[in-house]
């Protein structure tokens, strides 16, 4: 004890000098921008400590419910500064380019993103979506969406808590298709070793890191048996490393019918894209619904932080109907990942306290407040800790 | 399990005796149906003896003839089915399939599939039911859901281009969108269903693909103004699934969309329902 006490004794010395070190040449550095008016430094300019992070609102209800995290997020004091930037397919002639918004990702590391609704009108040329493009260009390869029961809303399952990991880089989402001869369209479904181990590797790191027992593979290898086949030799093959971590596989079908019937049962799933999509939406809806799920997309160095099922809800635009709980939850999520988790968990306390008072809740969960008045019995219970 | 297949087994005998199909019935000398009878594997022998022996002691007139569909390999190497099956099959035109094992990841194609294929069961249906008296989450859930049982993406067309990249194509033909759309609104009136809902992603992937399909949809609803007619996404259709099942009637869904998620509701296994479409096929052919 005393001898691993007296190693590390001149390593904390020496950390403890140079941070003094550092402050002073800060404070130095401050007292001469003030006092010779020279260029502004810096860590003058913007506050020490106050992040920047991406905004897009993306279209649908996606601007009101930015704007509520915004308001959530002033009165909660939490020292963030947005770059906003208007992404959309549908309303293209507002719509900044996507190199702006992925450049914008790529400085910050860390964004915030509505859903970007794409056409179902394909007019001939680019296959691939708006949506598709901006994951590919950052690399946002694993998706993952958190299904946690919230306290105090009944739903017809309970206490439901598991975690589902989608690769969303390539798959069913290619945009590879054509048509061979008139009425015969072929689809192609890419799936590659490399791609299968990140993600596969990733689902184990996260469960490792998250305290999580179990990893399920969903795939369906018994049609699917060289692409659906590789993608889970590729889960297999991982699995080994971690033997600490429960290791199954299940069959699309199959989960989904587990899932409403019995989904209590899982800890973290891992699975192709298009499964992922499905087995989102499925199990949001088993815990309240698009509006209430966060979800967020990692690739190596950047973080995009989104609702778990993606619906732009456009059916609401302007009647201050929607939900903002999904997405105030994924901007909790995003203030844990910068580190300001004091101020994550005052957010998030408060929309949970809100909800489970059921006092003030919007109509998909079963009330008739609109998202102002719930946006505002948030910012109450702030301060009410 | 067992009342599964026995339910389904009820359903193809109890259409038998109606007037309509009694001409039918007439044409066999002996007035007893045969029927084939693919016990499967796991616990599909045991449901099948069930099957048989509630059938005999309620005095069912059927003749079940018995076939084992152990995969032979063929003078290709390939293993296949064996050829008694398709004798049988073709022979009585109805049969009662147990659940049929399909190794992962590897060995011989689907038997499933190559049923399917062999004898071109295009349209999966499964009507989804609350059963009276046993209680799940999801209550008065009744609903139909109707998949294109021969492409997509189950046209089992593969290939590794290098080692460690293979690419799945998924097909989609307008003369097999034609067929099952036309099947799902010919159901749809013959059952007194109100709506059909068509399930497809041509948003965001599959824009031609899926595109094919719902034209053909939307074709075909053109034809049948009467009937109600959606468009859905499939992530939308799981969500409101789950959340509120009573709002579908009867949905148009291609293959590999799961249309099974609801047969949990109502406590089944999804594996030995393949054998619905052939009896509602016969159903049809019978009315």
């Amino acid at each position: 004890m005393a001898a691993s006490l007296r190693r590390t004794q001149p390593v904390i010395v020496q950390t403890f000098s140079r941070f003094l070190k550092n402050k002073q040449d800060l404070l130095r550095n401050v007292e001469r921008c003030i006092h010779d008016s020279l260029p502004v430094c810096q860590s003058v300019a913007s506050p020490v400590g106050k992040q920047v992070a991406t905004l897009v609102p993306g279209d649908g209800v996606g601007p009101d419910m930015m704007n509520s995290l915004r308001d959530v997020f002033t009165h909660a004091g939490v020292p963030i500064e947005f770059e906003e930037y208007f992404l959309s397919e549908v309303q293209q002639g507002q719509s900044v380019s996507l190199d702006t918004v992925v450049e914008s990702f790529k400085r910050n590391g860390v964004g915030i993103k509505g859903i970007i609704t794409t056409p179902s009108h394909f007019k001939g040329g680019i296959l691939q979506t708006l949506n598709m493009k901006l994951r590919s260009e950052l690399d946002l390869f694993a998706n993952v969406v958190v299904i946690k029961s919230l306290p105090g809303l009944k739903t017809k399952h309970n206490n439901l808590d598991f975690v589902i990991i989608r690769e969303q880089t390539e798959g069913e989402y290619s945009a590879l298709e054509h048509e061979s001869v008139k009425g015969v369209v072929e689809c192609l479904k890419i799936i590659t070793r490399e791609k299968s181990r990140r993600i596969a590797k990733f689902a184990f790191d996260y469960a490792v890191k998250h305290k999580r027992n179990k990893v399920t593979a969903v795939h369906k290898a018994n049609i699917m048996k060289l692409g659906d086949g590789l993608f889970l030799q590729c889960c297999e093959e991982v699995a080994s490393y971690y033997p600490t971590i429960k290791f199954e596989n299940m069959i699309i079908d199959n989960c989904c019918m587990q899932l409403v019937s019995n989904p209590h049962q899982f800890d973290v799933m891992v699975m192709p894209n298009l499964y992922g999509n499905i087995v989102d939406n499925l199990a949001a809806g088993l815990v309240g619904g698009a509006g209430v799920v966060p979800g967020e997309s990692y690739s190596r160095d950047s973080a995009m932080f989104e609702q778990g099922a993606r619906h732009a809800f456009a059916d609401a635009v302007g009647r201050n109907i929607a939900n903002p709980t999904a997405v105030l939850l994924s901007g909790c999520n995003m203030l844990k990942h910068i580190h300001l988790d004091y101020h994550a968990k005052v957010i998030e306390d408060a929309v949970h306290r809100v909800i489970k008072s059921a006092k003030v809740r919007t109509k998909d969960l079963g009330g008739h407040s609109t998202t102002n008045d719930f946006t505002h019995a948030i910012i109450e219970q702030l301060h009410n800790n | 399990m067992a009342s599964r297949l026995l339910r389904k087994a009820i359903v193809c005998f109890s259409e038998k005796v109606t007037p309509q199909s009694l001409s039918s019935c007439r044409q066999m000398s002996s007035g007893v149906q045969q029927i084939t009878m693919i016990p499967g594997d796991g616990i599909g022998p045991e449901i099948s003896q069930s099957v048989k022996d509630i059938f005999s002691a309620s005095g069912v007139p059927v003749e079940w003839e018995d076939v084992d569909v152990t995969p032979v390999k063929g003078p290709d190497g390939n293993f296949r089915l064996p050829q008694k099956i398709f004798d049988s099959m073709s022979r009585t035109k109805v049969g009662l399939k147990g659940p049929l094992a399909t190794p992962i990841g590897k060995g011989h194609q689907s038997l499933n599939l190559a049923l399917r294929k062999a004898f071109t069961l295009y349209a999966n249906v499964r009507p989804c039911k609350s059963i009276e008296g046993f209680k799940t989450p999801y209550n008065n859930v009744d609903l139909v859901t109707i998949r294109e049982n021969t492409e997509g993406e189950y046209s089992g067309i593969e290939h590794i281009i290098v080692d460690g990249v293979v690419q799945s194509i998924k097909l989609i033909t307008e003369e097999a969108s034609m067929r099952v759309a036309e099947y799902a609104f010919k159901y749809a009136h013959d059952n007194n269903r109100d709506s059909v809902t068509a399930v497809h992603k041509a948003n965001i992937m599959y824009r031609m693909s899926d595109g094919l399909f719902l034209k053909c949809c939307r074709h075909v609803a053109e034809k049948n103004p009467d009937m109600k007619f959606r468009e859905m996404y499939l992530d939308t259709v799981c969500l409101n699934m789950v959340q509120d099942p009573t709002q579908f009637d009867v949905s148009a869904f291609e293959v590999i969309r799961e249309g099974k998620v609801l047969t949990g509701d109502l406590g089944g296994s999804s594996k030995c329902s393949e054998l619905t479409q052939e009896i509602c096929r016969k159903v049809q052919e019978l009315a």
